[in-house]
């Protein structure tokens, strides 16, 4: 048996320190962010936080939680993550549903939506559209715009396709509406696919930060990435509406690590809890017998 | 089916998004062919034809970008098709099941980060005084490194943390693909004498294959694609030369200075290539590998 075999041994010891490896480095740096977070001011800029708090305080999250433009970007990041979710949801299971059907038309309907994932008119007809809208700084330039997502499709359609037929001519029989089957057999069966496309949603509403810096002329109305695009990688520490004498009392990388892990936290909590759906909803939407 | 009616009417909301918000943008794909002002509009803007097209390779910054672009793009798909697969191959050669599920759960786990997150992150680490810097001088005795500032380091920097984000979730379908295949070819292989090291070699790769083909394919379509949220969030002036990428000179050209004609232009352009790469990948894929998208 090749498992007892000496090579195989030292290669599975190698092997496992190296994945472990692997796993830490994906996220250690996080560690890295929430250890200066809970620093002192002194220990940050000595360079002396590595994975542990050095001189432990919890100033940066005090400050960034009384910091009204990071609550307010934070309720605009909920807000468009519930709205943009929801309707996404709907329109995409409506149409995945109906797509995993054969009707006239359906393959010319089906080209029609993967167009879109081909060919775009691009940054600035989008802008236009969305400006001409009336769109610009309300909550709908930042949820309609991505609302249909061709890819999502696809892996709702390929979801949908793998329950049997005959549990909704079964139900044909007797004599469940296409509406009733839809929300009573459909979607119930289909969680996994459901429940990955949705995360993906989600997870893209709350990263999303583009198009807040394109569509919102006023910083107060940026959803939390876009709040954090602004402090964090253009260091536009005005943003924070601090006085001078907290500046200079408080280290600025503290607060910025304080803010990412703020904002990163929800995903944080959430994904482990969806993980084995979203391994299976991707390997069943992609890789087919 | 007797009644299909309700199937198109399950359609219609998706219909009435993508006409508005998918197709809609493209009507203003007019601008690339006008001297577009926004006071004027679509239909008061004067008319040029392709200079706006001709512009792209009259501007150095315009080529440069397309070739940084294809550079940053080529060595990204390169990179993230080996990556994932060997570590696909190495974590299923794991035989404890706990560690096994830890690590896949940290590996995936950065994917899920924003762009902006992660170069948070880059800024902090990466920086002169930041902690890579700090294990390179102590250990090594290096003077400090300015990854982000470099314009000979900068694609390496983007090449390198986009692998880290992503290569824990593009092994999922390879590690689909290993788990499916059927033992009896293993149990088969080692009746034969053949060591762990050969059945990576000649059992679990040739399986893999197919999916192998296939993400290397469409990954064709992504050759003009370098990553806009990641680039804008890494760079700045100093490593424009090597780091500026069509889709950031598009955003700076177009929105930045005004230049919308040829911000369109320049995007149009890349539109067009890429579609037909696409065209082409999709058309390959299913030919060796009998892949369809729906």
């Amino acid at each position: 048996m090749y498992h007892k075999t000496t090579g195989y041994r030292v290669f599975s010891v190698f092997n496992y320190a190296f994945m472990i490896l692997a796993g830490l480095v994906c996220f250690l740096p996080l560690l890295h962010l929430l250890a200066q977070s809970l620093s002192s001011k002194a220990a940050v800029s000595g360079n002396l936080v590595s994975f542990w708090p050095v001189g432990f305080n919890t100033d940066a999250y005090v400050k960034t939680f009384s910091n009204s433009n990071f609550i307010s970007s934070m309720w605009t990041s909920i807000l468009r993550t519930v709205l943009g979710t929801s309707i996404s949801m709907f329109i995409l299971t409506c149409a995945g549903y109906a797509l995993s059907k054969e009707f006239r038309g359906r393959n010319a309907l089906m080209w029609f939506f993967i167009f879109t994932m081909l060919f775009s008119g691009g940054l600035i007809p989008s802008y236009i559209l969305v400006t001409g809208l009336g769109l610009k700084d309300t909550i709908w330039a930042l949820v309609l715009p991505g609302a249909f997502g061709a890819y999502n499709l696809i892996l709702l359609v390929n979801f949908f396709k793998t329950i049997p037929k005959a549990l909704e001519e079964a139900a044909f029989i007797d004599g469940a509406s296409f509406f009733a089957i839809l929300s009573k057999i459909y979607l119930p069966l289909s969680l996994p696919g459901i429940a990955t496309v949705s995360l993906f949603i989600m997870v893209g509403h709350w990263n999303s930060w583009f198009d807040g810096i394109l569509y919102m002329s006023d910083a107060s109305k940026y959803p939390l990435a876009s709040f954090l695009q602004t402090v964090v990688v253009q260091s536009n520490m005005q943003n924070m509406a601090m006085s001078q004498s907290e500046v200079e009392a408080m280290s600025e990388q503290s607060i910025k690590a304080a803010q990412i892990f703020v904002s990163t936290l929800p995903i944080i909590m959430v994904y482990p809890f969806l993980q084995r759906y979203f391994v299976k909803g991707i390997v069943l939407g992609a890789v087919k017998e | 089916m007797k009644k299909s009616w309700p199937l198109y009417v399950l359609c219609v909301p998706a219909f009435v998004f993508v006409c508005i918000f998918s197709y809609g943008p493209m009507v203003g794909l007019l601008m690339a062919f006008q001297d577009y002002k926004p006071w004027l509009g679509i239909s008061g803007s004067r008319w040029i034809g392709l200079d706006n097209f001709e512009r792209i390779f009259r501007y150095d910054e315009a080529t440069q970008a397309i070739i940084n672009t294809l550079i940053i793009a080529v060595s990204k798909i390169i990179v993230g098709i080996i990556v994932p697969i060997i570590m696909a191959i190495l974590l299923s050669e794991l035989r404890n099941v706990g560690i096994k599920k830890s690590v896949q759960t940290l590996v995936y786990l950065p994917h899920f980060l924003s762009w902006v997150t992660v170069a948070g992150l880059m800024i902090n680490i990466l920086g002169l005084d930041g902690g890579i810097n700090q294990v390179l001088t102590q250990l090594f005795g290096i003077s400090p490194i300015y990854f982000l500032g470099d314009p000979d380091l900068f694609r390496y920097t983007v090449v390198v943390s986009d692998v880290w984000k992503s290569f824990g979730f593009g092994m999922i379908v390879y590690l689909a693909t290993i788990a499916g295949i059927n033992p009896s070819y293993y149990e088969a292989a080692e009746i034969d004498g053949a060591t762990r090291r050969q059945q990576i070699l000649y059992v679990t790769l040739p399986s893999m294959l197919p999916m192998i083909i296939v993400i290397s394919t469409l990954s064709l379509g992504n050759i003009l694609d370098a990553g806009f949220d990641q680039v804008f969030n890494l760079y700045n002036p100093l490593v424009y030369s090597t780091g500026d990428i069509i889709d950031t000179y598009v955003y700076r050209s177009s929105l930045l200075n005004g230049q919308y004609g040829f911000g369109t232009a320049v995007g149009l352009f890349k539109s067009g290539i890429s579609l037909i790469l696409i065209v082409v990948s999709y058309r390959l894929a299913y030919k060796y590998a009998n892949y369809k998208i729906f």
